[in-house]
């Protein structure tokens, strides 16, 4: 594994620097303030369909780029910078993740090329309790097999990325007595299938799911089995790649002011009480740098046994969503009185460090799981 | 250099390692504090330790990419690579170490004159020469440039007059790298040499000091008219703060790694302790969920260090040398130490606190005296405080005291 970029890597970052940090977070105000139904930029999705980002991942022979997430997570970490709403990381990790990991061949002749363009967006509705669940806690979606053939399916999903913007929803649900959950796709127009968009705290799109007895055909049923904790792993890196970007566009945004700001006739930033706090704000992005790095790095490894993977994302994790809380924290606290205004960025990313967090599992489920793979 | 070439040099490596690395040293790795240090009362553990730094010293092979023609490797960064894969495959331990190799041998490759190189690179590379480092100074600790040990030219001498402190192994060393004032008149980091003084010079007296953990490398060093060699003065006279700044770098980013390759298998050193002390069964979960929590934490902590270290280093390949965020190592290194010294005493409860006495055993008493050494980590080699100071204004930009940036 070598954690320096690649000059190809390097490249597919300065054009995501280029597209993404001219307007930063101004742009997810404008959206929110101006846009609430929206949630995102159908016309800079669009855009990204056209530069083949939203095939970054998926394979040649379906339309895509055939990259891995180590190029993903650089246009992550970019869109994260201006906490971008836009749902890449879940229509790419999620959506076609899940597709691409357990999809028939002719699931993915039908969807990825259409997913890879941009011109559909496909999620995964996985989540049903506030919390990610503890192993061996049973899907509670169920999928009950029709006399004729194809299922019917009936459970409420929370918290699905993009999920009332999603033109296909891939649904987790238990099949007879079967300990893992399967995975079906849904269509957006299916009958008994509702969608509320959730007003939340980060103002990034984001759904609950019912399905009321929703039946599907047979060729809803993606193959692949026990394929959800891969999929969930490589979309919990992506996500700390996006948090990678917003930590380090917050922290970047308080030495600008620490060093424009005066007080006492001096600038805050040669205090020292703050010097030493910036600096081991520093010194907490620069580790999760290194542990987002290896993590996809790790997922990109051919044949990556499963374990390992869930250990990389775990560390990722856990150490991205303390480090985002504590810089977004300390953001908003050495910016002072203006910190606590809406009218400034930093309190954006004080809302999509918390949102972000508790997303894919907190550091507490992450560390927990890390023992539980280690023995302990 | 071919990928075929480099085959060939691992092949050959290979071949004389196995004919030429006693059997007994395979399989005991060591470190960067535990190995052969060499020098003039050096003494060796075994036989066997001193064949194998003279048969890797005649190949130049302690010091493997230096230039050959001062008695290094003159090997590539790639076969100094593949050198070092190869002595890890037999797990075989460096044949010297020491302040010799890590910090004064780069320091003259990069400001010595040639025939400082020639004096003075050999017997660091044979191992004849001990080196110990002297910087600090009773008033000089972080304010490291306001020493004050006086160094007067006589003829082509200097005499030096003064006191240094925490220099660590001076009782063991043959030469002493020393910071010293040669110019009292001007601004403080202006009036500064680098120079060498041989231990053996009359007036040169040392003395150990005790620490809180019972014992310590660390000792005073007095100089009562000592007479230098003004030829031993490295950098130039009064530059010899870029020089210091130059060595610390280098330290630092040392010291980083050291405590890198010191944590590793922390997390099984403290499950091992939890489950001895009552605290989950010899196998599988343990029962006290908040000891869990704290060891996943200081393990995955561990290894986001690990991860770091190798980043910078892969950056440094790729061409882009560490600067002053070497400072990012040593202050989270030694902090993730102290914490992972702190949980162990904790996880041994009564275990983790004796002092002496056939009541412990040897490794409940390293529990106590590694815990207590530890908080010294952040101490020397430039406290966590100046090296926070190193970041945010070097690194981040943010201006001094008086305004400017």
């Amino acid at each position: 594994m070598n954690l320096a970029l690649t000059d190809e890597q390097k490249l597919i970052r300065d054009t995501a620097k280029d597209m993404l940090r001219k307007d930063g977070a101004r742009r997810l105000r404008r959206l929110r303030d101006a846009a609430p139904d929206a949630r995102f930029s159908r016309e800079l999705w669009a855009e990204m369909g056209e530069l083949g980002w939203l095939g970054l991942t998926i394979p040649e022979a379906h339309g895509g780029a055939g990259l891995g997430l180590a190029e993903l997570a650089l246009v992550l970490e970019e869109l994260g910078r201006g906490l971008g709403p836009e749902p890449v990381g879940a229509a790419l990790l999620l959506g076609a993740g899940a597709i691409d990991a357990a999809g028939s061949e002719a699931q993915k002749a039908r969807f990825l090329p259409r997913l890879a363009t941009g011109e559909a967006l496909a999620t995964l509705a996985w989540q049903e309790g506030p919390h990610r669940p503890a192993p061996g806690i049973p899907c509670m979606t169920v999928a009950e097999a029709q006399p004729g053939g194809g299922y019917r399916l009936t459970g409420e999903k929370r918290e699905v990325v993009a999920g009332a913007n999603a033109d296909v929803l891939i649904v987790s649900a238990r099949v007879g007595g079967d300990p893992e959950p399967r995975l079906f796709l849904v269509e957006a127009g299916a009958t008994g299938l509702t969608r509320e968009a959730l007003d939340r705290v980060d103002a990034h799109p984001v759904a609950r799911v019912a399905l009321a007895g929703v039946e599907v055909g047979e060729d809803a049923a993606l193959p692949g089995v026990a394929a959800l904790g891969g999929v969930l792993d490589r979309a919990t890196i992506g996500l700390a790649a996006e948090m990678l970007g917003g930590m380090a566009a917050a922290l970047e945004m308080t030495l600008a002011w620490l060093r424009e700001r005066r007080q006492f006739g001096v600038p805050i930033g040669s205090f020292q009480a703050l010097q030493h706090r910036a600096a081991r704000a520093f010194v907490e992005l620069e580790l999760t740098r290194s542990v987002v790095m290896a993590a996809a790095r790790t997922a990109d490894q051919a044949g990556v046994p499963a374990k390992a993977l869930a250990q990389a994302a775990s560390l990722a994790k856990a150490r991205a969503s303390d480090a985002f809380a504590l810089i977004a924290d300390e953001a908003v606290q050495m910016h002072g009185g203006i910190g606590m205004t809406d009218e400034h960025d930093v309190g954006l990313y004080l809302k999509r460090a918390r949102v972000a967090a508790q997303s894919y599992g907190d550091a507490a489920w992450h560390r927990d799981r890390w023992a539980r793979l280690a023995g302990y | 250099m071919s990928r075929v070439d480099l085959d060939a040099f691992r092949a050959d490596t290979r071949a004389w390692l196995e004919d030429n690395a006693p059997a007994s040293l395979r399989g005991r790795p060591g470190d960067m504090f535990h190995g052969t240090w060499g020098g003039r009362r050096g003494d060796f553990e075994s036989d066997d330790h001193r064949v194998w730094l003279e048969r890797m010293a005649a190949r130049g092979w302690t010091a493997p990419t230096w230039p050959a023609e001062y008695g290094g490797g003159g090997l590539s960064r790639k076969e100094a690579a593949v050198l070092a894969e190869e002595l890890k495959r037999l797990k075989l331990p460096a044949p010297l170490i020491g302040f010799g190799l890590v910090m004064i041998g780069p320091t003259l490759l990069q400001f010595g004159t040639e025939a400082q190189k020639r004096q003075h690179l050999p017997g660091i590379i044979k191992g004849e020469i001990r080196w110990c480092q002297g910087y600090s100074e009773p008033g000089s600790g972080s304010d490291l440039a306001s020493l004050q040990t006086s160094a007067v030219r006589d003829g082509e001498q200097y005499v030096i007059n003064g006191q240094k402190i925490w220099t660590s192994y001076a009782e063991k060393s043959d030469w002493i790298f020393c910071l010293v004032r040669t110019d009292p008149g001007a601004r403080k980091q202006e009036g500064i040499s680098f120079i060498l003084v041989d231990m053996a010079s009359p007036g040169v007296t040392t003395k150990p000091i005790k620490l809180i953990s019972g014992a310590s490398p660390f000792c005073e060093v007095f100089f009562d008219d000592v007479r230098a060699e003004a030829r031993d003065v490295i950098g130039g006279v009064n530059a010899g703060w870029t020089v210091a700044k130059a060595l610390l770098q280098h330290e630092r980013t040392m010291v980083g790694e050291v405590f890198a390759r010191s944590v590793l298998g922390g997390q099984q050193e403290l499950l091992a302790l939890a489950r001895a002390a009552g605290l989950g069964p010899p196998e599988g979960s343990l029962e006290a969920p908040l000891v869990r929590d704290r060891i996943a934490q200081s393990a995955m902590d561990e290894r986001a260090f690990m991860l770091t270290v190798q980043r910078l280093q892969d950056n440094a390949r790729a061409g882009q040398p560490p600067g002053p965020e070497s400072s990012i190592l040593k202050v989270y290194g030694t902090e993730l130490n102290q914490r992972r010294r702190q949980l162990a005493v904790e996880i041994a409860g009564a275990d983790g606190l004796g002092w002496s006495g056939d009541a412990y055993d040897d490794g409940a008493l390293g529990l106590t005296r590694d815990w207590l050494r530890s908080r010294g980590n952040t101490i020397e080699g430039g406290t966590s405080e100046i090296q926070l100071n190193i970041i945010a204004k070097r690194v981040l930009g943010l201006p001094d005291a008086g305004g400017a940036a």
